[in-house]
């Protein structure tokens, strides 16, 4: 590569010199840019970057998972600029109005809002946004479909729960996104996939799974929503409509009192999960409690996604 | 003369040993208490450092650093045992591989190097 054509390198709108051979971590660190990072060996992760415009290296996103790739991320490590590249830190999306269009509940606590925005989100479903509501406070909420669809638990006192609850159709509201990894990427279509959740953990789920069957994915797909007990399932009548239309895929409602904890039911139902594809989400512990099952049944860990939902505003 | 990580397959060798490894010690229960509510993903980014470091791979540690992200463990307890637990874990996870016994051996060695850093002595 001579220096005449060398490659522009950007750091958002910051032009980065970049010397012959620098990897983009070198350019960005020698410019002052505190990156983080640690191995330089593209084995930690620590160094994620998003490109925004360019041609990403292939190699700059060795062992990175495909939702990760897919979405533009590489290993600034690993990264020898070819081509003009402009980088930014992992993304956090746009800032954008949006209205409330509709909310209905959908069980005792959960309530479906539906929000239109002003321009599109360019999520996909299963990924999540942070709403905020006019005064400035905001919470995240995993999209369930191609449309802004969110399942939101009413929580006894909170803030922004219960001020949806009361909103009307028409109210203004601002959503930041989209963030997250968790969501489908077709790579291969017959692979089975198991996704699995507790409470509006749902929610990506839901998203998720209409994503795959409408990209026409074959393999067997195993939904299990977990709960304490009835009250706490949801949209079970649409769960069961999709599994009589799709054979390929089985609704398992778990409850708590009636089928113990979840991650024992899945290693009941499939003690081995060599080659399949998972999701999880809902509350950490949960997520962190199925992840490891996944896994330890044999799932690759590059071939689980998880969510966990923070209680807080931060995710 | 290629080098022990070139030999052993360089990066897509470390892919395929990591989540052997790691299953190995999750289901050990010697040591995998150690690794109760860690979060899986930043847990097997670390592993596959540490494998590109013990396979002699481009990741250079300073026993500084294997010091200070091992003290919390050795707080509640780390000791030599654990510590020959991992070796024999990852010498486990190779041979299922089919790595040859003597570049085993030689990963080995350089599991041991870490050996005092990791353990604070």
């Amino acid at each position: 590569m001579s220096s005449a054509n060398s490659p522009v390198l950007h750091w958002e709108d910051t032009p980065v010199p970049c010397l012959e051979g620098d990897t983009a971590l070198e350019a960005l660190l020698r410019a002052g840019i505190a990156i983080p990072h640690s191995c330089r060996a593209g084995a930690c992760q620590s160094c994620l970057v998003q490109a925004k415009s360019g041609a990403v290296p292939a190699a700059a996103q060795q062992g990175l998972k495909d939702s990760l790739r897919a979405q533009n991320y590489l290993l600034a490590c690993l990264c020898r600029p070819e081509q003009d590249l402009t980088l930014a830190p992992p993304g956090q999306g746009v800032r954008i109005p949006a209205f409330l269009t509709e909310a209905d509940w959908l069980s005792d606590s959960v309530l479906r809002v539906r929000l239109a925005a002003s321009e599109p989100l360019g999520h996909r479903p299963g990924q999540y946004l942070t709403l905020f509501r006019p005064d400035g406070l905001g919470r995240s909420y995993s999209i369930a479909g191609d449309d802004l669809e969110l399942h939101v638990r009413r929580i006894p006192g909170g803030a922004m729960s219960n001020w949806l609850a009361e909103a009307q159709p028409g109210d203004a509201v601002t959503i930041q996104g989209p963030a997250g990894d968790c969501f489908y990427t077709p790579g291969d279509p017959t692979q089975p996939m198991l996704l699995a959740g507790a409470g509006t953990g749902l929610a990506p789920l839901f998203g998720i799974l209409r994503d795959a069957l409408r990209q026409g994915h074959q393999g067997p797909i195993w939904l299990y929503h977990g709960a304490l007990n009835e009250r706490g399932l949801y949209l079970t009548t649409e769960l069961q409509a999709m599994a009589a239309e799709y054979p390929n895929f089985a609704y398992r409602p778990a409850l708590l009192d009636r089928d113990g904890p979840l991650p024992e039911l899945i290693s009941r139902d499939h003690p081995k999960l060599n080659g399949w594809r998972g999701f999880v989400c809902g509350d950490p512990t949960i997520v962190n409690m199925l992840r490891k099952r996944l896994f330890l049944g044999g799932m690759a860990s590059r071939a689980i996604s998880a969510d966990a939902f923070l209680p807080a505003t931060l995710k | 003369m290629p080098t022990l990580y070139e030999q052993l397959g360089g990066a897509p060798a470390v892919e395929a040993a990591v989540d052997l490894f790691y299953r190995k010690v999750l289901l050990d229960d010697r040591i995998n208490g150690f690794f109760e509510g860690v979060d899986m993903d930043r847990q097997i980014a670390k592993q596959k450092s540490f494998l590109t470091m013990v396979f002699g791979g481009p990741v250079s540690y300073s026993g500084q650093d294997m010091r200070r992200a091992h003290a919390h463990l050795v707080a509640r307890g780390l000791n030599d045992g654990h510590f020959d637990a991992v070796v024999e874990n990852l010498g486990a996870s190779l041979a299922e591989l089919g790595v040859a016994a003597e570049l085993i051996n030689e990963v080995a060695a350089l599991a041991e190097t870490t050996r005092a850093d990791v353990l604070g002595k």
